[in-house]
């Protein structure tokens, strides 16, 4: 579904990115591992369109999607979960949700799908009327999650959703992440937390300084010792 | 003009509409894209040549009323639409991920070319015009205060214009773009927003806001001239600033306290003018740089 070729991004003088090659297929979870600074955040952006690519190619559905702008894209059916939720903090609730739902033409799809939202996080219902900013981190990421639930990419990009999260929540993450891929959704999930990915990730790839490094099906990468030793810690 | 309370309420609400009017488009702009556009006053005086040319055009129809001043207001609103759009797409989006300081000297830039542009056009050239009475004038009296129904004419349109704009940003889905765009551009872009769109229409409604206040200022002090647009719009940034940033409800509060600041600055220390308005800034600076209802969380729209 997703293509990532031979893909280079640069800031100014800094090459964040300079060669990372990975595919996600149509109904998987992938997952991109690796330490601080890797490139995993730059990869996503430059997915997304937020970045630019100096070199290589991105293709999505057979499409190629390169440096295209990011709000052409999610109508297209890309959504991206951005590093540290990026809440609109003096929208409320209900707005974050509502405002997910822009390209949409029908806003009673957006309704149904905001409905939806709830169903999966009731926490959210309750807190409609709030700031975002307001919310506490667990509740953001839960907003961040269904607003693009109501975007309603077939491919979600999520960063590091459970960054500064208590373990519970970390689970509950994790079982709707797994819960939104079994109602369709292919998944690009990256994470510091390489144990609790790799559990719920079909394949991984591992992402160091701007080179894509080792990948292979989750449970081989799981027993990999370079993969243990760096990144599961043991 | 009689010199009692009411009769200064009403200059002060008179003068603050139209400083508010400008404010708002400054405070809009400065929230989306974070630029102080000192062009902005400009846009106030092209409205009010907009609305001059179309009283030129339509001289012999001057005394017709309200029918022509509503064709006046419509196209003063967008001829300063126009030309915020045009400065935004040619000076100002170029520079849009650059340095600060390009866009903040673009802005000088822009807001000289339009003044000496204006004085030197041949049609327009740098002497002040009259501006034409368009409606037969008629005085009432309220409490003791003479009211024209140009000033009843300029609060009403200034009234209207700022609760429309409030609906606007609360209420319609552009409104809640506009805030998310200021609050936080990948994210808006993220949503599928195209925040370019989104800034532009800032731009067209701060402008428009500008061309308005450029017809009713042009009614109730009738002169204009092409630097009649500097001193209004220092005016309506510092409203802006007191008022706090990027917030909406601040730039009309912060024009209403800068047209009572000038109003008795003229009344009891009228050989230093608007020396009140700066003293004010300067308090506001030290005290409270965030403006009176400027927060760090608030919407920066
Ligand atoms: N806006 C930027 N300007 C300059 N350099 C940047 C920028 N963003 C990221 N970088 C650099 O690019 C490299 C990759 O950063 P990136 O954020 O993609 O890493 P990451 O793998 O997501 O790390 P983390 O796990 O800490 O989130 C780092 O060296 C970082 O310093
Ligand atoms: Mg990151």
């Amino acid at each position: 579904m997703l293509t990532v070729k031979n893909l280079k991004v640069n800031y100014g003088q800094i090459e964040a990115i300079k060669e990372v090659s990975f595919e996600v297929p149509e109904g998987k979870i992938v997952t991109l591992i690796g330490a601080n600074g890797a490139g995993k955040t730059t990869t996503l952006r430059a997915i997304s369109g937020l970045e630019k690519a100096s070199g290589g190619t991105i293709t999505f559905k057979g499409k190629d999607i390169t440096n295209q702008e990011a709000h052409q894209l999610v109508p297209l059916g890309i959504s991206h979960v951005p590093e540290g939720r990026k809440i609109f903090p003096t929208l409320t609730v209900y707005e974050n949700l509502e405002i997910a739902g822009w390209t949409i033409k029908d806003k009673k799809i957006v309704k149904q799908r905001m409905e939806e939202v709830f169903t999966a996080f009731p926490r959210i219902r309750e807190r409609i009327s709030q700031l975002g900013g307001t919310l506490s981190g667990g509740e953001q990421q839960m907003l961040a999650v269904g607003r693009a639930m109501v975007t309603g990419g077939e491919i979600l990009l999520l960063d590091e959703p459970s960054m500064g999260l208590a373990p519970v929540l970390v689970d509950e993450i994790f079982e709707r992440i797994v819960a939104l891929n079994k109602m369709g959704r292919t998944i690009l999930l990256v994470e510091q937390n390489a144990a609790e990915a790799l559990e719920i990730a079909d394949f991984a790839y591992v992402l160091e300084v701007g080179y894509t490094k080792y990948s292979g099906p989750a449970k081989v990468m799981k027993a990999d010792p370079r993969v243990r030793e760096a990144y599961l810690g043991v | 003009m009689g010199s009692t309370l009411a009769q200064q309420i009403i200059n002060v609400l008179q003068l603050g509409s139209i400083y508010a009017l400008i404010a708002l488009g400054y405070t809009m702009v400065y929230g989306i894209v974070r630029l102080i556009n000192f062009a902005h006053g400009d846009f106030f005086m092209v409205g009010a040549y907009v609305a001059y040319a179309v009283f030129y055009a339509f001289n012999a129809y001057i005394g017709a009323g309200s029918p022509l001043a509503f064709l006046a207001l419509a196209i003063a609103m967008i001829g300063g639409a126009a030309i915020a759009m045009l400065s935004n797409q040619l000076a100002y989006k170029p520079l849009r991920y650059k340095p600060k300081l390009s866009s903040l000297v673009t802005a000088i830039g822009v807001s000289m070319f339009l003044e000496y542009f204006f004085s030197a056009f041949p049609l327009i050239g740098p002497s002040q015009r009259g501006f034409p009475e368009i409606l037969p004038k008629q005085m009432y009296t309220i409490f003791g205060a003479e009211i024209s129904n140009y000033v009843i004419l300029d609060l009403a349109v200034a009234a209207t214009l700022m609760v429309g704009l409030t609906f606007l940003i609360q209420k319609t889905s552009l409104g809640r773009a506009m805030r998310a765009v200021s609050q936080d551009k990948d994210a808006a872009k993220l949503m599928g927003i195209n925040v370019e769109s989104i800034i532009t229409a800032t731009f067209l409604i701060g402008g428009a806001f500008a061309g308005a206040a450029g017809l009713l200022a042009g009614l109730t002090y009738p002169r204009i001239q092409p630097y009649m647009g500097i001193l209004p719009g220092l005016k309506a940034f510092i409203a802006a600033v007191v008022g706090g940033i990027g917030n909406v409800p601040g730039a009309m509060l912060g024009a209403y306290i800068l047209a009572l600041a000038d109003n008795i600055n003229d009344t009891y220390i009228s050989q230093f003018s608007n020396l009140l308005a700066f003293l004010i800034l300067i308090a506001i600076l030290l005290i409270r740089p965030t403006g009176i209802l400027g927060e760090k969380t608030a919407d920066k729209i």
